[in-house]
C-alpha cells in the first residue's frame, strides 16, 4: 500500500502529464487563455450536474462538464466573432459571467457540501489520499483514478490523433482543403482540455491546472524545435514542476499547488533566460558575436582600402579606429585582438597590415 | 472542351459588402491561368471561396465536372506564406509530407512511401538539402518552396496558389515557373494569383481579371487588353505595348506586407 505521502505525489505527476499533453497544443495554437476560461467554466458544469443529480460522483458530472468547456469555447468565438469585441477581452467576459453563476449557484444551494470556492482555486491536494474509491477491488484515491483515466485519455487521443492535431494546428487551411474539419478537431481537444480541467480541478484547483497546461509547454517550446520532443519535454518538465514543489511545499509548509504552479514559473523563467539558443543570454551572446564579426569584417575591409594608400601609417592604426570608426577603445582593442588571433590581421610596428587570409576575406565580402 | 475548374455565380459577401459578386470562371484543363486585379479586387477571397474555406452567399464549384466537395483529392491549395506560423516546431520534411495527409485519412500514419513522396517534392523545387531543417530557418523564397512541394507531394490535378511570387527571390521564381510549366506538360492544371502584370503573358496562357466582379477571362492573347485592364484597374495602368494586347505592363500597385 501507498503511503500518503507517495500517493500525493502520484497524483501530481499523473496530474501534471495529463494537463502538458493538450495543454502543447493550447499554446502552439495561442490559445493559452482559453485554458484559464475552461479550468473556471467546469466549476459551472460541476455545480449544474450536481444540481441535477445531486450527487458528486455522478457520471454526469464528466458530461456536463466537458460541455460547459465546449460552451465555454463556442461563447468566446461567438462574441469575438461578432467583431464587437477582441478574443482576448471575449474570453475576459465570458468566463467570469460563467464562472460567477456557478459562484452564485454554490452560495445559494449548495451551502452543506464540499464545494466551496476556495478550494476551486488552489485545490486540496493534501486532502486527496482521503477521498477513496474501489477500483478492481483495489483502494484508491478517486483522484488518482480520474487523473490516470484524463491521462490515459489525452495519450490515446494524441496518438491516435497526432497527425491531424499537428496539420489543423499548424496550417488550419490546407486541413480543411484536404477533409479534416479544423473545427471538429478545434472541439475535439477542447473537449479533452476540459475532461482534464475538470479531473484536475478536484485536487488541484483551477490556477494549478492553468499552470500545468500552459507553463511546462511554453518552457518545452523553448527548448526544441521539434513537436514530439517538445511533447516529451512538457510532460517531464511538468512531472519536475510537480515533483520539486511537493517537496518545496514539505520544507516551507506551504500549500502544494501553489509551490507546484510556482516551480513551474520557475523552470519558465530559467527556460527563458538560459535555454540554449532561444533564451535571453543566448540571444544576448548570440548578437555579441554577429556584432564582433562584423566589425572583424569591417576592420579588414578598411585596412584593406587603405593598406597600399600614401595615409596608411595614419588610417591603418589602431588608434584611427578609436577615433575615426568612433569605436569604444575597449571595443577596438577586443576586435584587433580577435582579428590577430584568427590571423587576418597582424601588426608591423605601430601599423595594422593585413594578412594574407585577410586580404582574401576582405576582398570577398 | 474540358474543364478542371467551373465556377458558377459566386457570390461572396462579408456583411452586406459583396466581395465578390456573381463570378463565373471556366479553366480548361492542362493550363496555367493567372488571376489579376487590383488589391481588394476579392481575387484571394476567390480561391478561398473556391476551395470551401470560406462560406460563398451563393454558387457552385465543379472540379473536373464534379461538385468540388466530392473532387478534394484532385485539388492542391498553395497557401499565402505568411497564413503558417513559421516558427512552428517542425521540419521542411514533415511540413511538405503533410500534403501527403489527405490521401492517408484520418487514424493512418504517414510512413515511408510519404517520406519518398515528400523527398521527391523537395527535390523538383531544389530544396531537398534543407529536408531535416527546422521550418523557422528558411528564407522567404525557401519558405515559398517548401510551400509547393507540399503541393506537388498531394500528387493532385488542379493547384490553386495564392501569390506564389510575392516578395522571393530571382532563384525561387524562376524555380516555380518551371515547376509550373513541368505540371502543365503533364497535363494539371494550375491557377495562380497573381500581382505582376508584366510577367502575365510570358508566364501563363490564360488570364482572368476580377475587380470584385469578373471583367474578363480567357486566352492572355484575347483578353489582356489595354480596354479589359482599364476596365479591372481604372486609369491606373500604362500599357507599354503598341497593339495594345499583350504588351509589357506596369501597375505598380504594392500589396500590403511588401
Amino acid at each position: 500500500m501507498l503511503t500518503p505521502q507517495l500517493e500525493v505525489q502520484l497524483i501530481a505527476v499523473i496530474i501534471a502529464a495529463a494537463c502538458a499533453l493538450p495543454g502543447v497544443f493550447l499554446v502552439l495554437r495561442r490559445m493559452a487563455m482559453l485554458s484559464d476560461a475552461i479550468s473556471h467554466t467546469v466549476l459551472l458544469g460541476i455545480v449544474l450536474a450536481y444540481l441535477i443529480s445531486n450527487s458528486l460522483a455522478s457520471p454526469l458530472l464528466f458530461v456536463g462538464t466537458a460541455a460547459m468547456g465546449v460552451i465555454t469555447v463556442w461563447l468566446v468565438e461567438m462574441v469575438s466573432g461578432s467583431r464587437l469585441v477582441r478574443e482576448d477581452a471575449a474570453i475576459g467576459l465570458v468566463f467570469p459571467a460563467l464562472f460567477s453563476i456557478a459562484v452564485l449557484l454554490i452560495s445559494r444551494y449548495t451551502g452543506n457540501i464540499h464545494l466551496d470556492t476556495d478550494s476551486v482555486l488552489l485545490g486540496e491536494l493534501a486532502f486527496a489520499p482521503f477521498d477513496r474509491i474501489e477500483l478492481l477491488g483495489i483502494d484508491l484515491p478517486r483522484a488518482l483514478i480520474f487523473g490516470g483515466g484524463a491521462l490515459i485519455l489525452n495519450a490515446i487521443l494524441l496518438a491516435l490523433f497526432y497527425k491531424e492535431l499537428k496539420l489543423a494546428t499548424f496550417d488550419p487551411a490546407l486541413a480543411a482543403t484536404l477533409g479534416f474539419s479544423p473545427a471538429i478537431i478545434h472541439y475535439g481537444l477542447m473537449t479533452s482540455v476540459s475532461l482534464t480541467a475538470v479531473t484536475a480541478f478536484d485536487a488541484v484547483g483551477s490556477i494549478l491546472v492553468i499552470a500545468l497546461m500552459v507553463a511546462p509547454p511554453a518552457t518545452a517550446y523553448l527548448l526544441t524545435d521539434r513537436l514530439p520532443r517538445m511533447i516529451g519535454l512538457s510532460v517531464a518538465i511538468g512531472v519536475a514542476a510537480a515533483l520539486s514543489g511537493y517537496w518545496v511545499a514539505r520544507w516551507f509548509d506551504v500549500s502544494i499547488a501553489g509551490a507546484m504552479a510556482t516551480m513551474a514559473g520557475i523552470g519558465f523563467g530559467a527556460a527563458w533566460l538560459f535555454a540554449p539558443q532561444r533564451g535571453i543570454v543566448a540571444q544576448a551572446l548570440q548578437h555579441r558575436s554577429r556584432r564582433e564579426r562584423f566589425a572583424v569584417q569591417m576592420l579588414t575591409l578598411h585596412l584593406l582600402n587603405h593598406e597600399s594608400t600614401g595615409d596608411a601609417a595614419i588610417e591603418c592604426h589602431p588608434r584611427h579606429l578609436i577615433e575615426e570608426l568612433r569605436w569604444p577603445p575597449a571595443f577596438a582593442n577586443a576586435i584587433v585582438r580577435r582579428a590577430e588571433q584568427s590571423g587576418l590581421v597582424r601588426r608591423q610596428g605601430d601599423v595594422l597590415c593585413l594578412t594574407e587570409q585577410g586580404r582574401a576575406l576582405a576582398r570577398d565580402l | 472542351m474540358a474543364f478542371a475548374v467551373e465556377i458558377e455565380d459566386l457570390t461572396v459577401a462579408y456583411g452586406d459588402k459583396p466581395a465578390l459578386w456573381d463570378v463565373d470562371l471556366r479553366v480548361p484543363q492542362g493550363v496555367l491561368m493567372a488571376i489579376v486585379g487590383p488589391n481588394g479586387a476579392g481575387k484571394t477571397t476567390l480561391l478561398k471561396a473556391t476551395l470551401g474555406l470560406i462560406k460563398p452567399a451563393a454558387g457552385s464549384v465543379r472540379i473536373h465536372g464534379q461538385p468540388y466537395e466530392q473532387q478534394r483529392r484532385l485539388v492542391a491549395y498553395v497557401p499565402q506564406r505568411s497564413s503558417v506560423d513559421w516558427d512552428f516546431p517542425t521540419t521542411v520534411l514533415d511540413v511538405v509530407m503533410m500534403g501527403r495527409y489527405g490521401q492517408l485519412g484520418w487514424l493512418r500514419r504517414p510512413g515511408r512511401a510519404e517520406r519518398e513522396a515528400a523527398l521527391a517534392a523537395l527535390e523538383q523545387v531544389q530544396m531537398a538539402d534543407f529536408a531535416h531543417r527546422q521550418i523557422g530557418q528558411l528564407s522567404g523564397g525557401q519558405q515559398q518552396r517548401v510551400f509547393l512541394a507540399r503541393a506537388l507531394a498531394q500528387n493532385a490535378e488542379v493547384y490553386f496558389m495564392d501569390e506564389p511570387f510575392q516578395g522571393v527571390d530571382a532563384v525561387t521564381e524562376r524555380a516555380i515557373i518551371h515547376v509550373l510549366r513541368k505540371l502543365r506538360a503533364a497535363g494539371k492544371t494550375v491557377v495562380v494569383v497573381h500581382h505582376d502584370l508584366q510577367t502575365v503573358p510570358e508566364y501563363f496562357d490564360q488570364v482572368a481579371l476580377i475587380n470584385v466582379r469578373r471583367i474578363a477571362a480567357g486566352p492572355v492573347r484575347e483578353v489582356f487588353t489595354e480596354a479589359n485592364l482599364r476596365a479591372t484597374y481604372g486609369g491606373r495602368v500604362a500599357l507599354l505595348g503598341a497593339n495594345g494586347s499583350a504588351g509589357a505592363v506596369t501597375t505598380p500597385t504594392p500589396a500590403p506586407g511588401d
